[in-house]
C-alpha cells in the first residue's frame, strides 16, 4: 500500500485508480495568537488510500493533531486560517458548506480523541450519546438507534453491553471509554477513522487491548485508518505507512518497516534513538561507578526501608487501600524503579516514602530510625533530605512566582543562608540542571515542559537532599525530552550520589534509569528485583502481561506479539 | 442519602437555635420595655406591673428564652388577665404590639411574600439565561457587548432605584399599570398577577443580571470543553449542541445558585415589598423593627433563617440530581 506517496502526486499516474479516501495537498494551518500567527502546518501533502493505514508521528508542537483535525475541518468557526486542499471520501472538506462538512463529519469520517473522559458528555448515558451521532446520519428511531448504540459497544467487547449502555462517561473505567468512543466512531460505518492520540492516556495493558482492537476493526470493515501519534511504538504494529512531521513539515516519510528500521533522516533517527527500549539493558554510562567497598557499604545500610507500609483512604464501608503492606528497601546511591498502572497505588507509596502523606500503618524507616509516625516539627529537619520530584512540570510550580523564587523556597524555608547566598545557591543549581542561571527572573509559562522539568529538579536538589522520589518525572514530555531528563537524573545521581525512588508508569523508561525494580499492582508488589532479572526474565504473571503490552519498534516483532496476545485471550 | 438528611437536619436545627439566642440578646439588650410597650401610653403602674406578670417579663432572661424555645416544640398559653388564649405549637410568642399570635401573622403573610418570590425567580431565570445564552453565542458581537453593559447596570442598580423608575414609567408618565396593591391569588387570580408584575419586574432586573453573567460564563466554559468538540466533529447540528449538551451543563449552577435565591427572597424581599406595598414578611418585618415587636422580629427572621437552610439543602440535592457525579455525603 502506498499512502503515503510522494507529495508531487503526477495526475497522469492517478487519473485511472480510484479516487484516494483522504488527500491533502499543500495544506497549511495558522493560528493567529497575541504575539503573532504560528503556523502549525505548512505545506503538508499525503494521501491515503481506501482501506490503507497511515500513522503521522510527531513531537508536540509538530503539527500533527492540527493535520488531523483539518480532515474534518475542526478549524471551522475557531479562528485559525486553513489553506490547501484537503479531499476526504470524495468531499472536499475545506470547500464544503456546513451541510455538506456534517454529512461528513461522522457519517464517512469518524474520529477518535485522546482523552476519554473529557470527550464524552459527562451527563448522558453513554447508548444516549451513541444513539444521538448515530440518528444524525441515519434515518431511524430513537429505539433502532439505541439498538444500533448497543450493537457497536458490543462490538468494541463492551460486557453487558445493554445494560452498560445505560451507564455515563464517568461509571467506565479509561480502556472502556475510549472503547465506547470508538463505538461513537463505528456506529455510522465510517471509511475512515482519524485517531488522534488514542491510547497515550491509557495504561500499556489497555493500549495494547485498544490497538488490537483497532487492528481488527480494521480488518472487519475495511476502513481506513489515521492514526497520529507521538510513540514510534504505537505507529509500528498499527499502520501500513508512517509520516514524520516536525514543525509543520513532513521530515520523512514511507512504509512503517522502511521508516523505523533504516530511517533516512537525521530527525527520525534521532527519534528513534531517544525512544527507551524495554528490552535494552541499562545503558552503561548511567551506572555509577562504585569500589567494592562502596558496594558492600550499599548493601549493608539501606537509606530508606519501608516494612508493611499500608495506606488506606476514606472511611468505614469506603474505605479504599491504596497500599497494601509494602516492603522495600531503598539504598545509598541506587536507583529504585517503581512500576504499576494507573490504580496500583506506586503514587501514594511514593508520597508516604517521603512523608508527604501519613502511613494508616507499617514502619518506614530512615538511616534506621522510625520516621513513619513522627509527627510535623519532628519531621522536619528531615524534609530537606527527602525530597520529589513531580509528574506535572505545569501546575507542581507557582505560576505567579519567578522559577528563581520557586526554587530558593526550600532554602528559605531552612532559613541557613542569608539572602545573597541562597540567590548564588539557585544560580548555581540553575546552571546543575542545564538552565540559564540569569533565567533566575522569569516565570513558569516563559518555559518548555522539559525546561519546567528541569526547574522541578532544581528545586528538589536545592536542600542537598540524600533521596528524591521521583513521581512520573517524564511521562509529560516528549521522547527527546523524556531522554534529556533522564539522562540528566542520572548524571545528577553519579555526581551527588542521591538515591533515587523512580515512580512510572513506562516499563522501558524505568528499564533505562533504575538498578532495581518494583512492580506494584493493587497496592502491593508483585516482584521486585534487579531491573535485568525483573524485565529478562519475569516470574510473576502480571509482569509478563506488562511486558508483553508494551510497543516494539519492530513492525515484525509487533505483529508476531500481537498474535501471541491474541492466543493468550482465546485461551 | 439518609446521612445526607439526618446531618443537614441537625445541622439546620444548630443555625437556627444560634440565629434565635442572637436575636434574642439583641433584642434583649435594646432599649424599651416591652410591657410598657404592650400596654401604650396611657398605662397606669398597677397595670404595668400585671402585664409585666402575665408576660413572664419578671423570670431572668434564661428562664424566657428557655419558655420561648419551650413554645416553639410543645406550644404555650397566655393569660389575658380575663381567660388563657392557647397558642399551639410551634408558638413564637404574641406581638407586643396587638396580641396577635405570631404564628398567625406568618401564616397570613407568607402568601404575598411566596407570590413575589416564586414570581420573580420564574421570570430572573427566564431573563437571565436568555440573556446568558444570547450574549455566549454572540460573544465579541456588537450584541454581547450591549447584553454585557445592560446587565452591568442591572447589577450595579439597586433594587429600589429600579423599583421607582418601574413606578414612574408605568403607573404615572405611561398609566399603562395601576399603583401595585396586593390581591390574594384566591381572590382574583389575574389582578394577582398584574398587581404583582412590577415588584416581579423590579426583582427580576436586579437579580437576573447575576445569572446572565453565571449563564454566559459557565456556557462558554463548557462550549470549551472536549466533549462538544466531540459531537462537532460527528456531525451534529450547532443547535442540538447547544441546547441538549452545552445548556445542561451550563444550568447546572444556575439551578443551584436559584434554589439559594429563592430562600432569601422567602424571607422577604424588604425593599421591594415595601416600595410596592406588597403584605408580605418583609413590609411586616421592617415595621415590627420599628415597633420593637420582638415576637414578630424573632418568628419572621426564624422563618427566613428556616427557608435559607433548607434551600441550602435544597440547591445541594438538585446539584447532585443534575450532575450524577455528585455524590451527597
Amino acid at each position: 500500500m502506498s499512502a503515503a506517496t510522494d507529495s508531487a502526486v503526477d495526475p497522469a499516474a492517478t487519473a485511472g485508480l480510484a479516487e484516494p479516501l483522504v488527500e491533502v495537498r499543500d495544506l497549511v494551518i495558522d493560528f493567529p495568537t497575541a504575539s503573532g500567527t504560528v503556523r502549525a502546518v505548512d505545506g503538508l501533502s499525503f494521501r491515503l488510500e481506501a482501506g490503507g493505514a497511515l500513522g503521522i508521528v510527531g513531537e508536540s508542537g509538530s503539527g500533527k493533531s492540527a493535520t488531523a483535525y483539518a480532515l474534518l475541518d475542526l478549524h471551522r468557526g475557531t479562528g485559525a486560517r486553513t489553506g490547501g486542499t484537503v479531499r476526504v471520501a470524495g468531499t472536499d472538506v475545506l470547500g464544503a458548506d456546513d451541510t455538506e462538512l456534517r454529512r461528513l463529519r461522522g457519517g464517512r469520517a469518524a474520529m477518535v480523541f485522546q482523552d476519554p473522559l473529557s470527550s464524552l458528555d459527562p451527563y448522558y448515558a453513554i447508548g444516549d450519546q451513541i444513539a444521538e451521532v448515530y440518528r444524525v446520519h441515519v434515518k431511524a428511531t430513537r429505539r433502532a438507534a439505541r439498538e444500533r448504540a448497543v450493537q457497536v459497544l458490543d462490538r468494541v467487547g463492551i460486557p453487558d453491553a445493554a445494560r452498560r449502555s445505560r451507564a455515563r462517561p464517568h461509571e467506565f473505567s479509561g480502556g472502556m471509554r475510549q472503547r465506547a468512543l470508538i463505538a461513537m466512531a463505528l456506529a455510522c460505518e465510517p471509511r475512515l477513522l482519524i485517531a488522534d492520540e488514542p491510547t497515550t492516556a491509557l495504561d500499556v495493558t489497555v493500549q495494547a487491548q485498544i490497538l488490537d482492537l483497532l487492528h481488527e476493526l480494521r480488518a472487519e470493515t475495511g476502513m481506513g485508518l489515521l492514526l497520529v501519534t507521538h510513540d514510534l511504538g504505537v505507529v509500528a504494529g498499527s499502520v501500513d505507512d508512517v509520516l514524520v512531521m516536525r514543525n509543520g513539515t513532513a521530515v520523512e516519510r514511507g512504509a512503517v518497516s522502511a521508516v523505523l528500521d533504516d530511517p533516512r533522516e537525521p530527525y527520525t533517527r534521532a527519534l528513534l534513538a531517544a525512544v527507551p527500549q524495554v528490552d535494552a539493558a541499562r545503558p552503561v554510562v548511567l551506572v555509577k561507578q562504585r569500589t567494592g567497598d562502596e558496594r558492600k557499604a550499599a548493601v549493608e545500610a539501606p537509606l530508606l526501608e519501608a516494612v508493611g507500609l499500608r495506606r488506606e483512604f476514606g472511611k468505614r464501608q469506603d474505605t479504599v487501600t491504596a497500599v497494601d503492606g509494602v516492603s522495600l528497601t531503598v539504598r545509598r546511591g541506587e536507583t529504585l524503579g517503581i512500576v504499576g498502572e494507573s490504580g496500583s497505588g506506586k503514587t501514594t507509596l511514593g508520597r508516604m516514602l517521603v512523608r508527604l502523606l501519613d502511613p494508616t500503618a507499617g514502619e518506614l524507616r530512615y538511616d534506621g530510625r522510625d520516621i513513619g509516625k513522627l509527627g510535623d516539627k519532628a519531621l522536619r529537619p528531615l524534609r530537606r533530605e527527602l525530597q520529589m520530584v513531580f509528574q506535572d512540570p505545569v501546575s507542581s510550580l507557582n505560576p505567579r512566582r519567578s522559577i528563581g523564587e520557586s526554587i530558593a523556597d526550600p532554602l528559605r524555608a531552612a532559613g541557613e543562608l542569608s539572602d545573597k547566598a541562597v540567590v548564588e545557591r539557585v544560580r548555581e543549581l540553575l546552571e546543575r540542571v542545564g538552565l540559564e542561571p540569569d533565567w533566575y527572573h522569569r516565570y513558569p509559562h516563559e518555559f518548555s515542559g522539559g525546561q519546567r522539568q528541569r526547574v522541578g529538579i532544581a528545586r528538589a536538589l536545592a536542600p542537598a537532599p540524600k533521596l528524591i522520589v521521583c513521581d512520573e518525572p517524564v511521562s509529560a514530555l516528549d521522547v527527546t525530552t523524556q531522554a534529556q531528563v533522564v539522562a540528566l537524573l542520572g548524571e545528577l545521581q553519579r555526581d551527588l550520589g542521591l538515591s533515587l525512588v523512580f515512580i512510572a508508569h513506562d516499563l522501558a523508561v524505568v528499564r533505562q534509569v533504575s538498578d532495581r525494580v518494583a512492580v506494584m499492582r493493587a497496592g502491593k508488589i508483585v516482584e521486585e528485583g534487579p531491573a535485568d532479572a525483573v524485565y529478562d526474565s519475569p516470574q510473576h504473571a502480571y509482569t509478563k502481561g506488562l511486558l508483553a503490552a508494551v510497543p516494539v519498534l519492530d513492525p515484525v516483532e509487533s505483529a508476531v506479539r500481537r498474535a501471541s496476545r491474541k492466543g493468550l485471550a482465546e485461551v | 442519602m439518609i446521612r445526607f438528611l439526618l446531618r443537614r437536619t441537625v445541622s439546620a436545627a444548630v443555625v437556627l437555635l444560634v440565629l434565635a439566642v442572637v436575636l434574642y440578646a439583641v433584642f434583649y439588650l435594646a432599649p424599651g420595655d416591652p410591657a410598657q410597650l404592650s400596654c401604650g401610653p396611657k398605662c397606669s403602674p398597677a397595670q404595668l406591673v400585671q402585664i409585666r406578670e402575665q408576660m413572664g417579663l419578671n423570670d431572668s432572661v434564661y428562664v424566657q428564652f428557655w419558655h420561648f424555645l419551650q413554645g416553639i416544640v410543645t406550644g404555650h398559653d397566655y393569660s389575658t388577665g380575663t381567660g388563657t388564649v392557647h397558642c399551639s405549637a410551634p408558638c413564637f410568642g404574641q406581638s407586643y404590639r396587638t396580641g396577635e399570635l405570631v404564628s398567625d401573622i406568618l401564616v397570613a403573610k407568607l402568601p404575598a411574600t411566596a407570590s413575589l418570590a416564586i414570581g420573580a425567580m420564574v421570570l430572573w431565570l427566564l431573563l437571565g439565561i436568555g440573556t446568558g445564552v444570547l450574549s455566549a453565542l454572540r460573544r465579541g458581537r456588537p450584541t454581547e457587548r450591549l447584553l454585557t453593559g445592560l446587565t452591568l447596570a442591572g447589577t450595579a442598580t439597586p433594587v429600589f432605584i429600579i423599583g421607582i423608575l418601574l413606578l414612574m414609567l408605568f403607573c404615572s408618565v405611561l398609566q399603562w399599570l395601576p399603583y401595585p396593591s396586593y390581591v390574594p391569588f384566591t381572590d382574583d387570580p389575574q389582578q394577582w398577577a398584574w398587581n404583582l408584575l412590577l415588584p416581579w419586574l423590579a426583582l427580576a432586573l436586579v437579580e437576573s443580571a447575576k445569572y446572565a453573567r453565571l449563564t454566559r460564563s459557565s456556557m462558554l466554559e463548557t462550549l470549551a470543553e472536549d466533549h462538544i468538540r466531540t459531537f462537532r466533529a460527528y456531525g451534529v447540528s450547532e443547535r442540538a449542541i447547544i441546547g441538549r449538551h452545552a445548556l445542561r451543563a451550563a444550568l447546572t449552577p444556575v439551578i443551584a445558585l436559584s434554589a439559594l435565591d429563592l430562600g432569601t427572597m422567602f424571607g422577604g424581599a424588604l425593599l421591594t415589598e415595601s416600595l410596592f406595598n406588597v403584605p408580605g414578611l418583609g413590609q411586616k418585618l421592617v415595621q415590627s423593627v420599628e415597633l420593637k415587636d420582638l415576637p414578630v422580629v424573632v418568628g419572621i427572621v426564624l422563618v427566613m433563617g428556616f427557608a435559607v437552610v433548607i434551600a441550602n439543602a435544597a440547591a445541594d440535592v438538585l446539584y447532585a440530581l443534575a450532575d450524577r457525579r455528585v455524590v451527597l455525603a
